[in-house]
């Protein structure tokens, strides 16, 4: 058995009408430098599509990207979806995007494990991301 | 953490989260998976395997995701494996292949996979083998992998395939020849992708002198060369229909006992090989022996490799 570390698998999503994936695409880029296998789904997905996929994927972290202020009503509908899942998946879930502090608040009561504003530093988010996979991954 | 084999009833009643978790499991060899896996083939064998390689850019997740959308108008389930390059440095990867195959993301119908090189510790043909074996095994109609056609491991995988396409594209130049050409044995369909480009005859009728010139004997299939465009699922149908056929072919013709019967074989090398080679290492204490008795010319390496593998 090889003894190497199995790299972090983390799906980038965006979902609803934001058409910006140049931050998202760099994030991907660090990730990927940083050891890790990125999978990203593309624009305007919809949050069944991407719980979908994440599932199908096995990621260990999903992270969602939105700059279209819609965050609230978008998380929202994913946490309805998995409590409808007959298996809660094992991934964590990030935010990423631009939000006020009291959604950040509401997000975390929500189960989302981290959320990274717009100027995240990439050895930050690198860190983070590694920090909310740990406890999936033993699980 | 789960067990692999908690999880195997759930994968052969095709539950999709079961699927991925024991994809996961086989990727990482992790403890259990063996047993598992033995389940898992008794009960496969009834997909048909598709295998889709050539060049990167030729057009083949967007292909993939067309006849996925075929197949699934027939009612029949597809399961796909992605397979992309690793980087060398860093070990990570970005798998694009989702981007082309959005439009399935919400029919449990269709399982996507990306697979990344490294991702499966360096045995990416066994894990990639043994991962058709799962989808297969969840009642998957349709298995279809998908490769750029460059090293050995993926030759080894593509082979795994029943019907392997080639998948080029008109303009490409010498780089494409190249590819065609060394992948010129295993391709059963070869597909011209973006036929609505300029060249396209161009390509195919290159491609039917390559073929001339390979000599076919009689009795062959006859490797037939189709045109899509994927992007806009043209030819896609009378693609999957051609598929069809060369299954049915090979079926008729003893072809596909044939190439089950290659492909067990390679499968028990590997695994045989690896039990093998597990028991000669230095820290497993028969070897050791074997080390000092043939360092201190007591007996010889032949005699030794014998009484070590029992024969
Ligand atoms: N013009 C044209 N473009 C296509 C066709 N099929 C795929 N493409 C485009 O070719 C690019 C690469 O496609 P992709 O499926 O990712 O190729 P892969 O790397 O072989 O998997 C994408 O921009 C596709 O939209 C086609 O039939 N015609
Ligand atoms: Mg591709």
């Amino acid at each position: 058995m090889d003894t190497r570390e199995e790299p972090i698998r983390v799906m980038l999503a965006k979902i609803g009408l934001d058409g910006h994936d140049r931050g998202v695409k760099v994030v991907a880029r660090t990730l990927r430098d940083a050891g890790m296998e990125v999978i990203y789904t593309g624009l305007h997905r919809s949050p069944e599509q991407v719980l979908d996929a994440a599932v199908q994927e096995d990621v260990d972290v999903l992270g969602v990207s939105l700059l279209s202020g819609a965050h609230m009503p978008i998380f929202t509908r994913i946490f309805q979806l998995i409590d409808e899942m007959p298996e809660r998946p094992r991934f964590a879930i990030i935010a990423g995007g631009v939000m006020p502090d009291e959604d950040v608040d509401a997000l975390t009561a929500m189960g989302v494990s981290a959320v990274l504003g717009q100027d995240t530093a990439p050895d930050t988010i690198v860190e983070r991301i590694r920090d909310v996979s740990a406890p999936v991954r033993e699980a | 953490m789960t067990a692999p084999k908690e999880i195997v009833d759930a994968v052969l009643e095709g539950r999709n989260q079961a699927v991925a978790r024991m994809l996961t499991f086989v990727e990482r060899r992790s403890d259990g998976v063996d047993d598992a896996l033995a389940v898992l083939h008794r009960a496969a064998g009834s997909a048909h395997v598709l295998g889709l390689t050539g060049p990167p850019g030729s057009g083949k997740s967007t292909l993939v995701s067309a006849l996925a959308r075929h197949y699934r108008s027939q009612g029949r389930t597809v399961g796909v494996l992605a397979v992309d390059p690793s980087s060398v440095f860093s070990g990570g990867a970005i798998l694009g292949d989702r981007i082309r195959m959005s439009d399935h993301g919400d029919d449990a119908g269709v399982f996507i996979r990306s697979v990344a090189t490294r991702g499966a510790l360096g045995g990416l043909s066994r894990a990639c083998l043994d991962a058709i074996t799962v989808l297969d095994a969840a009642g998957t109609d349709v298995v279809i992998l998908e490769t750029v056609g460059v090293g050995q491991a993926e030759v080894d995988v593509i082979s795994a395939a029943q019907t392997v396409a080639v998948v080029s594209v008109p303009g490409m130049g010498d780089d494409v020849q190249a590819i065609k050409a060394g992948l010129l044995e295993v391709a059963d369909v070869h597909v011209v992708n973006k036929a609505d480009r300029d060249g396209a005859s161009r390509t195919v009728a290159e491609l039917r002198e390559m073929l001339r010139l390979s000599h076919r004997t009689a009795g062959q299939w006859n490797v037939p060369i189709h045109q899509t465009v994927a992007a806009n699922g043209d030819g896609v149908a009378d693609l999957a229909a051609v598929f069809a056929a060369h299954l049915d072919w090979m079926t008729e013709h003893g072809e596909r006992e044939r190439r089950a019967r290659r492909n067990a074989a390679t499968r028990i090398r590997w695994v045989a090989e690896e039990l093998v080679l597990d028991e000669l290492r230095p820290g497993v204490a028969a070897f050791d022996h074997a080390l000092d008795e043939v360092t201190a010319h007591r007996t010889d390496p032949l005699s030794a490799a014998r009484q070590l593998v029992g024969r």
